[in-house]
């Protein structure tokens, strides 16, 4: 049993739980993920780790309302327990020094993106970041990705904050701007799919970190498949992290709209239900 | 580590076995006929999880065991891959000591419950049995028996602790909590050793719990079994993945003295054809979990399935048959198997092939797919397939599969269900670089002991076979816990 120690609204929709796991808090390296189920009847999802206390014990969750699944989690408070926890899973990220590093994060990607930047920063690297979501609201971590990056770049949608625009037009600024050596792409599938095309444009090596549909999350039963560069990969054991110029995006969103009816449905059923109960 | 002749030989001359041998005469055994299993009729059957084959009740049981001439050179025990003293167990049932026959069972396998259930007895011990071998007769139904007296014991609500030794101190662990690993738990908590089991899922049990559905064995049956190793002392850790939530080092450090794999094989295999990455179209292990382990054909729980009216599951083993067998109970229109040998060649049981057409599967034999085909929004609706002819044996021995041209037609699907082998599980050789493997990706094991490159490391079950049965998991865990028994003695 995992308690959770601390809880925090990024905004409506996106929480961060602090929650003990001592040994995934000594274990786990940037790139990493776990796996979260809750109670008899939960669903395993996979979640990315944004953070972690070694010495308090604790790691740092950030799950955004998509589903039954990840709005059930959002739903427990400080002093709960989680009944199953399970990692880290998946490789961690391959951390060198190159130069400088384009780190992009969309949405809660920011989240998985965050040990990234930091693991980078202290190898020694330049580290610049694009941060991009819809509007003000959701753009989160903001504090701490400046602490591990020498400039940061706002992109909203609707213009609400910073600059005006796509994840991708603040790439360009800065690729057009100074060399780039690699870039690091994490968000929703659609996003990693342009950033990649426009770091391809200009030849700039860049890694993706994937987060498909995922049941075990040790490589047993297939589920989180992806087409890497023409090979099947899992997302569990291979990657989170892959080539971003070699991953099939559109065959990726297709395979994550695989249980899209049913979900919003369950979805609808619990809301419905928990209105009725109030 | 066979069971010594001598020692078996004394058991039989026992004054209660002598007796009972000559109570009747073999001619007399022997013209009595085979027991025929309870089954719950298929059409009833198909409308719920409920276990197919019910057991024997005691009549049956005991004039069954009867039919055993407790041989004095007894070979069905040498298709054991456990050793169990089958003799000895079937002549307590015969004299109604059903509890000195579960108690029997116990003496060399830990889970017989289980292996009376899924065990092909028809290959093992019930293809040495004397009635097979010289008498071209039907076996003695060695598994009834085993199941029977396992069930009896569990009904009993009294099982038997098996006897072990004063406790050593000595941590061991066991990484991966199928049958191989509880097996192996088991014997080294009987021989005194402190041993741990992790489990990588939320729940222990691995395939038997996660693979074989319930209407083939039912859950409870296995947790009945996990809790006798429980009283026996025995740890379970789960959500635990050694390699990553820790390595076998900082287990070192925390005072495990020796580690047996038997993390199964993971991975399952696709055919790597055009389409395979359809929505709809999943492996066998993951639509198996997602019934067996997430429940999620239960409408209270979260985790999704999708399962259509027209079911194709590709491939012809054991797996293959769950799955198909599944997807009727969850409401398929058309299940079919779509296998490229023919019926013969089929590895999975004789029983489960029988029972699945009489569930009213279909057998879509020499043909194999090469082709998926998909709607607008990516959802596989048409697999595309060839017939095939069979030519020469191959180094299987199996009459060799050959494309016959110009067969190809589309078959309208839904679901698309992969059954056609699994890859061994990268975890833990990944976290152990030193660690020896095979080119088939298993782990390298001396085959005397089990005893891996890494010494202390001893792995076996289908990390090592790359795709076996649960019993000869459960004789590699048996057969590694002597080994490392010894070896820990002797590095003390
Ligand atoms: S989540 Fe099951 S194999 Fe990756």
């Amino acid at each position: 049993m995992n308690k959770i120690v601390a809880k925090e609204f990024f905004s409506e929709n996106v929480v961060r739980l602090e929650i003990e796991a001592p040994r995934i808090a000594k274990a786990r390296r940037a790139g990493h993920f776990v796996i979260v189920k809750n109670g008899v009847d939960g669903e395993r999802i996979p979640l990315t780790i944004a953070g972690s206390d070694p010495k308090k014990g604790t790691i740092d969750l950030v799950v955004q309302r998509v589903g039954v699944s990840s709005r059930k989690l959002t739903e427990l408070n400080v002093g709960d327990e989680i009944t199953d926890l399970v990692g880290p899973l998946g490789k961690a990220t391959h951390v060198e020094k190159v130069g400088t590093v384009l780190a992009c994060g969309g949405g809660v990607g920011v989240a998985p993106l965050l040990p990234i930047i930091e693991a980078f920063k202290l190898a020694g690297n330049r580290v610049i970041t694009v941060l991009a979501a819809r509007n003000k609201d959701l753009i989160i971590l903001e504090e701490q990705v400046r602490k591990y990056s020498d400039e940061v770049v706002v992109m909203t949608d609707d213009g609400s904050y910073g600059n005006k625009g796509l994840v991708t037009e603040g790439m360009e600024m800065i690729i057009n701007r100074e060399k780039v050596d690699l870039s690091v792409v994490i968000g929703p599938a659609i996003m990693m799919k342009f950033a990649s095309m426009t770091t391809k444009k200009h030849n700039i090596p860049t890694m993706a970190s994937l987060n498909t549909i995922m049941v075990d999350g040790t490589g047993m039963c297939g589920a989180c498949r992806v087409t890497v560069g023409g090979k099947v990969k899992f997302v569990c054991v291979d990657g989170p992290e892959f080539d971003a110029h070699q991953v099939d995006f559109d065959e990726m969103l297709l395979r994550l709209s695989g249980y899209k009816g049913i979900e919003k449905e369950a979805e609808l059923n619990y809301l419905s239900k928990n209105c009725n109960a109030k | 580590m066979a069971v010594s002749p001598e020692f078996l030989k004394a058991e039989r001359e026992q004054p209660w076995r002598v007796e009972l041998r000559s109570k009747m005469k073999n001619k007399e055994r022997t013209a009595l006929t085979r027991v025929h299993m309870n089954e719950v009729d298929a059409r009833e059957r198909i409308l719920s999880n409920i276990e197919v084959n019910q057991g024997l009740n005691q009549v049956q049981a005991m004039a069954e065991a009867q039919r055993c001439l407790d041989c004095p050179n007894p070979t069905c025990i040498t298709g054991c891959p456990v050793e169990i003293n089958i003799p000895k167990f079937i002549k307590h049932i015969e004299c109604g000591n059903f509890a000195d026959a579960a108690k029997t069972l116990k003496e060399t396998s830990t889970l017989p419950a289980v292996c009376g259930r899924v065990c092909p007895q028809e290959k093992q011990c019930e293809s040495q049995c004397f009635y097979t071998q010289k008498m071209n007769a039907e076996p003695v139904a060695i598994g009834y028996l085993e199941r029977f007296a396992a069930d009896w014991e569990q009904n009993s609500g009294q099982m038997a602790i098996p006897e072990q030794a004063p406790a050593n101190g000595i941590k061991v662990g066991a990484i991966g909590s199928g049958p191989a690993g509880l097996t192996f738990a088991g014997e080294m908590a009987k021989k005194g050793y402190d041993v741990t089991v992790f489990e990588a899922l939320h729940e222990i049990g691995g395939v038997l719990k996660y693979g074989i559905p319930e209407f083939r064995l039912p859950n409870r049956i296995v947790d009945v079994e996990i809790d006798v190793l429980k009283k026996m002392g025995v740890k379970f850790e789960t959500n635990f993945v050694v390699g990553k939530t820790a390595n076998v080092e900082d287990l070192q450090e925390e005072g495990y003295k020796a580690f047996f794999a038997g993390s199964g094989a993971g991975l399952p295999r696709f055919m790597e054809i055009p389409g395979e990455n359809y929505i709809g179209i999943l492996s066998s292990n993951e639509y198996l979990t997602r019934v067996n382990l997430m429940n999620a054909a239960n409408p209270t729980t979260d985790t999704p399935i999708i399962s259509g009216k027209r079911v194709a599951v590709i491939g012809g083993g054991n797996t293959a048959m769950d799955s198909v067998r599944t997807a009727k109970r969850l409401g398929a229109e058309r299940a079919m198997i779509i296998y490229r040998r023919g019926m013969d060649e089929m590895p999975a049981r004789v029983e489960e092939i029988k029972h699945a057409q009489e569930e009213g599967i279909e057998f879509l034999t020499l043909t194999n797919p090469v082709e998926y085909l998909a709607d607008s929004q990516g959802r596989v609706s048409q697999v595309r397939v060839q017939k095939m002819g069979l030519g020469e044996p191959d180094a299987s021995g199996r009459r060799r599969p050959e494309v016959i041209e110009g067969s190809e037609y589309l078959i309208d699907v839904d679901t698309v269900v992969v059954s056609v082998g699994v890859s061994p599980n990268p975890i833990v050789p990944d976290s152990l670089p030193d660690l020896k493997m095979t080119r088939w990706h298993t782990i390298e094991v001396n085959d005397d002991n089990l005893q891996s490159s890494i010494p202390f490391l001893f792995a076996g079950g289908d990390i090592v076979r790359g795709g076996a049965t649960v019993i000869l998991a459960m004789g590699d865990g048996r057969k590694a816990a002597a080994a490392m028994d010894e070896y820990l003695q002797k590095n003390q």
